[in-house]
């Protein structure tokens, strides 16, 4: 659609190119004035010569190159204009055009050095000096004729007398793309086109003040629904099938640590991944269909405002809705946003959005601790809870981004440049191939990070082994391998620092194996309080309503903790494939180190602040 | 500061800033005024003085423009615009 847009002015350049003697000097000395400095090409003694042009409003450079009749290097003077023209010397920037100053006595020979010039594909204009001496010697020259025969300007001027030398100032100042393109139009007979009346009609509708904002919600909403409603049976089965493989794979294998190995660390780790897979499906069929038929675009018109209040573009709208699903390919599809300042933004504060591994740990402490009870008798206080804890991330995402924009990305806004696309229909095998690109992409980045960090955990909580005592249950077996695990080290040793939250260490084991995934919190409370399976959702949340710390004799675990837990699920960036889909979109450790650290911070601070106010407020 | 130069200067006849236009309405980029250059940005995108543009629609929350202008379309934030200056009516 559009180039990558750089992001700072920078004046424009132009190099005067002729034969010595041509009058080049004469005339640069006429546009630069006192500006010209003269130094030598490193390394050479080839003189450098470059000024800025007088009387003007907008900064133009102008560089005069040795004088030369080819541009094909012969001479040194010849190789540096050589490399200069072909943008290839060390130090020299880019050309925005070319001067060619050819002395109008000896055309035939300049013309030749006009005819490489051209070859080069950049913008010239044509300067012929001595034009007064043509005329006296019974010439004719039509500097118009000329130019209308090569299609680019050309001027003839009397350099020390400053005759023609305004028009070619006016062309000097002129933006230089722009007249090379509306000289290669005419040349071409380039006409405009008719209007695309469809895509008009359509925007009509869809840009318009009313129907184009409740189009825009509705698209939305759609595409809000789509991952939750229509996503869940598809992972609710996924999610059947593996508990059944692993239950399968346990009563065929021998018991042992390699069975252990291949049912709690891989197959596992497998379900966990693959359980999103038909979100991530159907959010990337949204995404790319969107793309496909132009509407993109549109929505990101349509909500610039809104997301530059914050900072953000409307670009960054729908990954940050993408992060609802997942933020790993809500942080893929931050590729569509072409500023890099505002994708950076866009990338650090994604993980904020409510994903949907948060939403099993939310589930399990509201229906735990939180009264099933209705507010003024119709809203539901769970659901209110549920809701609030959804708006606090948007609202900390949106809230960081602004921060962001105003201190470590502070600077000129990026440039906001985008078009909209003719709407297409789209077609079933693009969509399909993109789709297809995505999830596998899906799967390679953040499938074995999340594999990976399942094993490693597994190992974590089930090092060192103690032997089952057959005189218990297998869960309190279970129960007992895991107080003797290195995972429960940890969690003893990170009591001191979550105590203030209200977490024991078993939640802080919890907290450490979340890392691999924010779900697995889950199952790992499973396996802490003795229940037979994390899909014992009544068993686990009994247990948990039950648990009394053997000293005191007060619950260890209630209302004020799990809303505590909950906020802190809200801030904390416990997801390792997040971190490594950051750093490669990135392109460096830096920023998804920094995000940890600033989330890990606020997610502590706001835990302590809830446990401590509503603990108080509830005793 | 570069504000103050320009006040000082009369603005051109008929000249209006172009955020003043009306949508669909031509009109023409004015010469710029001394100290207030058109950004480099824009005078790439094609805005230089004389260019006939117009606005095609503002976004529904009022802000981007899409404007066309020698035969394309393109969006902009108004504070991207603010600064030109544009004379109402076709160039013919």
């Amino acid at each position: 659609m559009s180039a990558a847009v750089e992001l700072v002015d920078r004046p424009v350049r132009v190099a005067l190119v002729g034969a010595p003697n041509a009058g080049k000097t004469t005339l640069f000395n006429a546009l630069t004035g006192s500006s010209a400095r003269v130094g030598n090409y490193p390394g050479v003694t080839v003189e450098r010569r470059e000024g800025t042009l007088r009387h003007s409003p907008r900064p133009v450079r102008v560089l005069d190159l040795p004088g030369t009749y080819s541009v094909v290097g012969e001479t040194l003077d010849e190789q540096i204009v050589e490399k200069v023209l072909a943008g290839r010397l060390a130090g020299e920037s880019e050309l925005d055009g070319i001067v060619a100053v050819l002395d109008a006595t000896t055309l035939r020979r300049g013309l030749g050095l006009l005819r490489e010039l051209l070859k080069t594909g950049r913008p010239i204009a044509l300067v012929l000096t001595m034009i007064d001496e043509v005329r006296a010697r019974g010439g004719k020259i039509e500097p118009a004729r000329l130019s209308a025969l090569l299609g680019i300007p050309v001027l003839g001027v009397v350099g020390h007398r400053g005759v023609g030398m305004d028009p070619l100032f006016r062309i000097l100042q002129e933006p230089w793309r722009c007249a090379w393109v509306d000289e290669v139009c005419r040349k071409i007979g380039a006409e405009q086109l008719e209007p695309d009346t469809r895509t008009d009609r359509i925007d009509r509708l869809l840009l318009d003040p009313l129907a184009g904002v409740a189009v825009f919600g509705l698209v939305m909403l759609l595409l809000f629904q789509s991952i939750f409603s229509w996503a869940v049976p598809a992972m609710n089965a996924i999610d059947a099938g593996f508990g059944e493989l692993e239950r399968a794979s346990r009563a065929a294998l021998p018991a042992g640590w390699l069975t252990d190995l291949w049912t709690d660390g891989v197959l596992a780790g497998v379900g966990s991944v693959l359980v999103f897979l038909p979100q991530i499906a159907i959010l990337f069929t949204f995404i790319h269909l969107l793309q496909d038929v132009g509407y993109m675009a549109r929505a990101a018109f349509v909500v610039d405002r809104v997301m530059g209040w914050v900072g953000l573009q409307g670009r960054s709208f729908v990954p940050l809705l993408s992060c609802y699903a997942c933020a790993v390919p809500g942080i893929m599809a931050t590729r569509t946003i072409q500023s890099p300042r505002e994708r950076l933004a866009t990338i650090l504060v994604a993980p904020f959005m409510t994903c949907s591994a948060r939403l099993p740990v939310y589930t399990l402490l509201i229906a735990a601790f939180v009264p099933h009870r209705a507010l003024l008798g119709v809203v539901g206080l769970q659901g209110l809870v549920l809701f609030a804890l959804y708006l606090l991330g948007a609202a900390t995402a949106l809230g960081s981004a602004a921060l962001l924009g105003s201190t470590l990305l502070k600077g000129k806004p990026s440039v906001f440049y985008m078009e909209l696309p003719p709407y297409r229909w789209p077609t079933v095998r693009l969509l399909a191939r993109q789709v297809w690109h995505s999830a596998r992409a899906f799967l390679k980045r953040a499938g074995t990070i999340i594999l990976a960090t399942s094993v490693v955990l597994w190992a974590l909580l089930s090092f060192p082994r103690s032997a089952p005592d057959p005189a218990r249950t297998p869960a309190e077996n279970a129960r007992a391998s895991l107080e003797a695990s290195v995972a429960a080290h940890v969690g003893h040793a990170l009591e001191p620092a979550i105590a203030p939250l209200g977490f024991d260490w078993k939640i802080g084991v919890g907290l450490v194996a979340s890392l691999a995934a924010r779900e697995v919190i889950v199952a790992t409370l499973a396996q802490t309080y003795a229940v037979a399976s994390k899909d014992d959702f009544a068993g686990l949340r009994d247990a948990l309503r039950s648990d009394v710390n053997p000293a005191t004799g007060k619950p260890e675990f209630g209302l004020p903790a799990a809303l505590a837990l909950c906020v802190f699920f809200v801030f904390a960036l416990q997801c390792t494939s997040t971190m490594v889909v950051m750093a490669r979109e990135t392109g460096t450790w830096r920023w998804p180190a920094l995000a940890f650290g600033y989330m890990l911070a606020l997610a502590w601070t706001a835990s302590f602040v809830t446990y401590q106010l509503t603990s108080r407020l509830a005793g | 500061m570069q504000a103050a130069a320009a006040d000082a200067t009369a603005p051109g006849d008929g000249e209006v800033p172009l955020l003043a236009l009306a949508v669909g309405a031509r009109a023409r980029i004015a010469e710029p005024r001394p100290g207030l250059p058109i950004p480099q940005r824009l005078a790439d995108l094609g805005f230089v003085p004389g260019t006939e543009l117009w606005i095609v629609r503002r976004a529904p929350f009022g802000d981007p423009l899409e404007l066309e202008l020698r035969g394309y379309r393109l969006c902009l934030r108004a504070e991207q615009v603010e600064s030109l200056r544009v004379i109402p009516g076709a160039a013919r």
